[in-house]
């Protein structure tokens, strides 16, 4: 019963952001809510609030309706291809998560061997996350290709792992150094009196006392990775990913509205198949989240 | 034995500590933790260092492990260097905190030192299951540090530090934690851990009579500058019955203890 309580919270939550939507839809007025709009003067003012029409607002059992529908006589069902795109993104965002971690980690792993090396990386770590990510995905794709024209092929999927990394890595090397710093002096001075070297401890001591704070990281930095890779895809302009998918159907909305919302959910099962998987982890590694005993 | 006779052992003191300082800091900040410091302890004696807070008996127990560094003198184990005892396992560990490794249960962590240095891992179970039977916790051997007492977890330690057989056994205050029932109990299953190992001690406490009733001296210590201020023999031989708690000889030895810890015969500063 304890385990099943959050997933049955969980659905409740999904079921009731369904019946919100509903709800609204409902009762909410035609043309939205505006704030500050001046009379007679058509798009002016803040629409702080939704339309309610079903061409802004599709009912929830039509977007599951399309899902099963072609493209037009004949073409597979939505879900087909929004399944091949979710598979394209996954794997775009696996590499990312992958190339984070051994970044990130690697980047711990200094910066916990020298102080020095802390003082000199950390803040640089940081600054990189406040470059947004729109302005920086061009740069790596041309760099990519770049790197093409050399004469070795850099693939478009390529260009949105390394920049799904770029989000991913941050996460993991600020939780690793954490983690990697978090034994107490004393298994630090015990280790030390067994005669235990640099990699004796690592392994014994500071690899299994980082789990806790690894395993938030994890999720957070896979959480980055799949944000990363859909955005990536719409800024290089990949095809085949969920990215490209969003935006393409996007525009056909004003004609089939419940269309877009195919792909946005891909987006999510993707999310929480990246969650999963870490809390999957978690469950694997139970045994290292295991408070400090207590004297 | 690592030695070939008996006079051999007996001839090379397991600690012996030559004028022996240690300061932290630099200039104006300095700090004198240790000052002149002169011990010798015997192989398989079991010394007492005892003093008020902050008169260096914990940094003093840190030199002869060889986890910090005497600002001057010379320190020996067992005729060697600290970093050679260390690195070649001669002496074993514990502290206040029992310090277990919370992912570990009790016979890994009774088996980490072995698993270090490359013990097979057939020989590092049965030996950390005897030493687990050995400090009482049979019926524990799979259970996590979190699912045991405070007393049973400094036994855990107890034991990991016994897991190398050492020659040596370094304690700092590991009874500190322990309410006064189960340290008492815990200080007869040491003296007779102890006894059997026949390994030299040297343990620190801030208690008078777990001193006088484990020691076979008990070094007094005094603070700013730490030194040894007085040393006093409690010869009450190997085997020490819980009555030796009652006995008037061990009272009197209390007594002397603590007259050397005030500076002043205590029977005195109470007829005032
Ligand atoms: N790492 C350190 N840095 C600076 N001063 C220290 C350090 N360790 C101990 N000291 C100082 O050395 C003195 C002795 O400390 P310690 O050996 O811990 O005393 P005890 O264990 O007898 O209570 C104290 O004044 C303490 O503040
Ligand atoms: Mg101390």
């Amino acid at each position: 019963m304890r385990r099943a309580l959050p997933w049955i919270l969980g659905a409740l939550g999904v079921v009731a952001v369904a019946a919100l939507w509903e709800l609204y839809k409902w009762l909410g007025p035609a043309d939205g809510v505006v704030l500050g709009a001046t009379a007679g003067q058509a798009g002016s003012g803040f629409r702080i609030l939704p339309r309610t029409g079903d061409l802004n607002m599709p009912h929830v059992w039509d977007m599951f309706e399309r899902l099963a529908a072609g493209n037009g006589p004949g073409t597979p069902p939505l879900w087909l291809s929004v399944l091949a795109a979710m598979g394209v993104t996954l794997g775009c965002a696996a590499l990312g998560l992958a190339l984070g971690l051994v970044v990130g980690f690697a980047l711990a792993l200094l910066m916990q061997r020298s102080r020095i090396v802390e003082w000199g990386v950390l803040p640089w770590v940081i600054v990189s996350q406040t470059v947004p990510l729109i302005a920086f995905a061009p740069i790596i794709a041309r760099i990519g290709s770049q790197i093409d024209r050399g004469g070795f092929p850099w693939p478009g999927w390529l260009s949105v792992a390394v920049i799904a990394s770029y989000l991913a890595f941050f996460p993991v090397a600020v939780g690793a150094l954490r983690g990697l710093r978090s034994p107490d002096a004393i298994h630090v001075d015990l280790l030390r009196s067994y005669g235990a070297g640099y990699g004796q401890t690592l392994r014994k001591l500071r690899l299994p006392a980082s789990v806790p704070y690894l395993l938030p990281a994890l999720r957070l930095a896979a959480a980055s990775a799949v944000v990363g890779a859909v955005v990536a895809e719409v800024s290089i302009g990949m095809p085949g990913g969920l990215g490209r998918m969003i935006i393409q159907f996007a525009q056909s909305a004003s004609a089939d509205p419940a269309l877009p919302y195919g792909p946005v959910f891909g987006a999510v099962v993707v999310g929480l198949l990246a969650a999963g998987s870490v809390a999957l982890l978690g469950l694997v590694l139970r045994n290292y989240r295991r408070g400090e005993a207590v004297a | 034995m690592r030695f070939e006779t008996k006079e051999a052992l007996a001839a090379v003191p397991a600690v012996r500590a030559v004028g022996v300082e240690k300061t932290f800091g630099k200039r104006a900040k300095a700090v004198g933790a240790l000052s002149g410091i002169d011990l010798e302890i015997a192989a398989g004696e079991f010394v007492s260092l005892i003093g008020p807070s902050g008169c260096g008996k914990s940094t003093l127990m840190r030199l002869l492990a060889d986890l910090d560094q005497p600002t001057a003198g010379t320190v020996e184990i067992y005729g060697r260097t600290p970093r050679q005892a260390r690195l070649g396992q001669e002496y074993g560990i514990a502290f206040q905190q029992a310090g277990l490794l919370p992912w570990r249960t009790v016979v890994q962590n009774i088996a980490l030192p072995l698993e270090l240095h490359g013990v097979s891992y057939a020989e590092r179970a049965e030996r950390a299951q005897r030493l687990a039977e050995m400090v009482g916790l049979a019926d524990f051997m799979d259970r996590p540090p979190d699912q045991l007492s405070g007393g049973m977890q400094q036994r855990v330690a107890i034991a990991r530090a016994l897991a190398e057989q050492p020659r040596l056994l370094l304690m700092d205050e590991p009874f500190g934690a322990l309410d006064e029932m189960t340290r008492e109990r815990m200080q007869g299953e040491l003296a007779r851990i102890v006894g059997q190992s026949g390994a030299a001690v040297v343990f620190v406490t801030h208690s008078i009579p777990e001193a006088v009733f484990l020691s076979d001296r008990v070094v007094v210590m005094s603070p700013r500058p730490g030194r040894i201020t007085a040393v006093v023999d409690t010869p009450f031989g190997r085997d020490r019955p819980e009555t030796l708690r009652e006995e008037p000889a061990f009272f009197a030895k209390v007594t002397e203890v603590r007259e050397a810890l005030h500076g002043v015969p205590v029977e005195r500063a109470n007829e005032r």
